[in-house]
C-alpha cells in the first residue's frame, strides 16, 4: 500500500444509508462542537484581550464588552514601536531557503540512493538512516562552537545551513522515487539523455505531490523552529519571530493587550496560508508523518 | 542482461552483473554521477551532523568551557559527575513523568477526536481545522497564550473557575500543578499531528469491511473495535513511536511557560543540557549529559524497533 495513497483519501461526505439526524449523530455533533470550541478558546481570548484597552485587559473580570470599547490600538503599538516585522522578514528568507535548500539536496541525494549505483551507496545510505535517530537537540553545543569557528554565529546562514539535514525526507523520497517505474527513465537515457536531464524533466515532474509535502512539512517546522536559531542568534535585528517574541517577552510587561496583539500577529501568516492552502497542508503534513515509518 | 528489470532494481546494478573492461568504466561513471547527486546532501550532513556528534562525543571527555580554559582529557569524569548529579536525575525524571502524562493524552484523544470528526457530521472542514490549527502555532505564541490563560490573577481559566466560587489555582508557580499544565498546553499544541495521521487512516479503511460487518450484524460500536482500532494497529504503532520520541525531547513549552520550575519541578533533560552549556558554559558537561540522554532515546527507540517487529511477525 502506497504511504501517499492514504493520505490522499482525506475527502468529504457522510456515508449514504444512514438518517444524517439519528440521536447518537446529534450527540455526537455536540460533543464535537463542544471539543472543537474547547480548542478554540485560547485563541478567541488572546484576540479578545488584543482588541482592548491595556487597562481593560488588566482587569480582573472576564468582559466581553469592556468600558473602553474593543480597537487596534494594541496592534498599532506593536507594529510601530516593535520589531516585529522584521522578525517576521528574517524567519520568511530563513524558512524559504531551509525548504528550499533541505528539498533540493534531499531529493537529489534520495534520487542517488534509489537509481544510481555509487562505491559506498549502501555505506552512506546506512549512516543517513541512523542518523534519523539523533536529536537534533543534543548537538547544540558542538554545533554552536563550530558556529563559532566558522564565524557564523548572528548570520542567516548560520541559522539555515543546520536546518538543511533531513535524514528521513532522503529516506520519504528515496522511497517515493522507488516506485516510479523504471522503463519511464531508460526510455530518455536510451535516447542520450543523462542522468541530470532525466532526472529533471522525468522524475521531478512526476515527484510533485510529494516533493509539496515535504517542503511544506519543512517550512512548517522551519518557520517555528525555537531552539536552534535561539541559540545562535544574539543579534536582535537578525532573530526569527519565535525567538524575538521570546526575549521581548518580559518587556512588555504588564500590557497585555500588546503581548496578545503581537502573539497574534505572529500566528497570522501560517494561519491565513492554512485557510488558503488547508487542503494541501493537510496531505502534506500526513503524507510526510506516514512516510517516517 | 535481464530483461525483466523488477522497479526496485536499479539499471546500475543490472550493469553490474557483467564483468568487461567497457562495463568497467560504465560503472566508474555511473559511481560518479551518484556521488554527484549525493554530495549536496552528504557535505552537509558531515559537516553539521557527523562533525557535531564527534565533536560532542569529544567534549564530553574534556573539561571545555566558554572561555576555552580547561579543555584537557577528564575521561569519564564528566558522566561521572552527571550520573551522582540530583539535578540530571531530577531532570531525567521529569522528562518521563512529562512523556508518560502527554503520550497516553495525545495518542487517546487524537484517535477519540478523528473517530468523531470522521463520522462524517455536517462542519468536518471546521471541526478538522479547530483541532489542527494550534500544531502550525510557534512555540512562542502557544506559550504567550497559554501564559496568558493559566494567569493567577486575569487569566481566563480562573477566571471562569471563579465565576463557580472555585479558589484561584497557581497553574504554573505550584509544584504539584505545573507539570500538569505543561502537558495541557503540549495536548493542546500538538494533538493536531496524531490527528492528521488517524484520520487519513481512517479514510484508508475499505468501505466493504463496514458493509460486510454490517450484514453479519455488527452494530457500530462491535464495528469499532473489531474493524476499526484493529486496523488502525499499524498508524496507532507509528503514532506512539513518534509520540515518544517527540515527548522525550521537550524544551520549548517548559523552558518558556515556567523555566523549568518551579524548583525544577517541571525541568526536561533537553533544557539541562542547554543550561550547562548555555548559562553554566560549561560545554563538556553538557556534551556527556547530551550522550547520556542519546542513549536514552537510542534505548527507546530499539525497544519499540522489537516490540513493532515481534507484533508484526506474530
Amino acid at each position: 500500500m502506497s504511504t501517499y495513497s492514504l493520505a490522499r483519501n482525506i475527502k468529504q461526505g457522510h456515508k449514504p444509508g444512514e438518517n444524517p439526524w439519528s440521536v447518537s449523530r446529534v450527540v455526537a455533533l455536540l460533543v464535537l462542537a463542544f471539543l472543537a470550541a474547547t480548542w478554540l478558546v485560547p485563541f478567541a481570548w488572546a484576540v479578545l484581550t488584543s482588541l482592548k484597552s491595556e487597562a481593560d485587559a488588566g482587569a480582573s473580570t472576564i468582559s466581553l464588552n469592556p468600558p473602553d470599547g474593543l480597537g487596534f490600538d494594541a496592534y498599532r503599538k506593536v507594529l510601530s514601536a516593535g520589531d516585529i516585522p522584521s522578525w517576521a522578514w528574517n524567519s520568511l528568507i530563513t524558512s524559504i531557503a531551509i525548504t528550499f535548500l533541505t528539498v533540493a539536496v534531499s531529493a537529489l541525494a534520495g534520487y542517488a540512493f534509489s537509481r544510481v549505483s555509487f562505491t559506498g551507496r549502501r555505506w552512506l545510505y546506512a549512516a543517513i538512516i541512523g542518523a534519523i535517530i539523533i536529536p537534533p537537540q543534543m548537538l547544540i553545543v558542538p554545533l554552536f562552537r563550530q558556529m563559532l569557528a566558522f564565524d557564523l554565529v548572528d548570520t542567516y546562514w548560520g541559522i539555515i545551513l543546520p536546518q538543511t539535514i533531513a535524514p528521513a525526507m532522503v529516506l520519504i523520497l528515496k522511497r517515493f522515487f522507488d516506485q516510479i517505474p523504471v522503463e519511464l527513465e531508460d526510455a530518455a537515457r536510451v535516447d542520450g539523455a543523462n542522468r541530470l536531464r532525466v532526472f529533471w524533466s522525468i522524475v521531478l515532474p512526476l515527484s510533485r505531490p510529494i516533493l509539496a509535502a515535504v517542503a511544506i512539512f519543512v517550512f512548517i517546522g522551519a518557520w517555528n523552529n525555537f531552539l536552534w536559531p535561539f541559540i545562535v542568534t544574539t543579534d536582535a535585528d537578525l532573530m526569527t519571530l519565535p525567538v524575538g517574541l521570546q526575549t521581548v517577552k518580559s518587556a512588555y510587561g504588564l500590557q497585555y493587550a500588546q503581548n496578545m496583539a503581537s502573539a497574534i500577529l505572529a500566528a497570522l501568516p501560517l494561519v491565513v496560508v492554512f485557510l488558503f492552502f488547508q487542503r494541501h497542508i493537510i496531505k502534506g503534513v500526513a503524507t510526510t508523518g506516514f512516510g517516517g515509518q | 542482461m535481464s530483461t525483466a528489470i523488477d522497479a526496485t532494481t536499479t539499471p546500475a546494478e543490472v550493469v553490474a552483473e557483467g564483468p568487461g573492461s567497457g562495463q568497467d568504466r560504465a560503472r566508474r561513471g555511473e559511481s560518479l554521477t551518484g556521488w554527484a547527486f549525493a554530495a549536496p546532501f552528504a557535505v552537509l550532513f558531515v559537516l553539521f551532523l557527523v562533525v557535531p556528534a564527534i565533536y560532542g562525543l569529544y567534549l564530553s571527555f574534556t573539561g571545555e568551557t566558554l572561555t576555552g580554559s580547561g579543555g584537557e582529557l577528564l575521561g569519564f569524569a564528566n558522566y561521572a559527575e552527571a550520573l551522582t548529579d540530583p539535578d540530571m536525575w531530577k531532570s531525567l525524571g521529569n522528562t518521563l513523568w512529562f512523556t508518560v502524562l502527554s503520550t497516553v493524552p495525545l495518542v487517546l484523544l487524537s484517535l477519540a477526536f478523528a473517530l468523531l470528526v470522521n463520522l462524517g457530521l455536517p462542519g468536518r472542514w471546521l471541526w478538522r481545522l479547530s483541532f489542527f490549527l494550534p500544531y502550525l502555532l510557534a512555540s512562542t505564541v502557544v506559550v504567550m497564550f497559554w501564559s496568558w490563560m493559566y494567569n493567577p490573577k486575569l487569566g481566563l481559566i480562573n477566571g471562569v473557575l471563579g465565576e463557580f466560587g472555585i479558589a484561584p489555582v497557581a497553574w504554573l508557580q505550584d509544584p504539584n500543578v505545573a507539570m500538569i499544565s505543561v502537558v495541557v498546553t503540549t495536548l493542546w499544541w500538538t494533538i493536531g499531528f496524531n490527528f492528521l495521521l488517524y484520520l487519513a487512516a481512517l479514510q484508508n479503511i475499505p468501505e466493504q469491511q463496514f458493509e460486510a460487518a454490517a450484514i453479519d450484524g455488527a452494530g457500530k460500536w462491535r464495528q469499532l473495535f473489531s474493524i476499526v482500532i484493529p486496523q488502525l494497529a499499524p498508524t496507532t504503532a507509528l503514532i506512539v513511536t513518534l509520540q515518544i520520541l517527540a515527548s522525550l525531547k521537550v524544551f520549548d513549552q517548559i523552558y518558556m511557560l515556567t523555566n523549568g520550575g518551579p524548583a525544577g519541578a517541571t525541568r526536561s533533560i533537553v533544557q539541562y543540557i542547554y543550561e550547562s552549556g548555555f548559562t553554566g558554559y560549561r560545554f563538556g558537561f553538557s556534551s556527556a549529559i547530551s550522550y547520556l540522554f542519546f542513549a536514552i532515546i537510542v534505548l527507546v527507540s530499539l525497544a519499540q524497533y522489537k516490540l513493532i517487529n515481534r507484533r508484526n511477525a506474530a
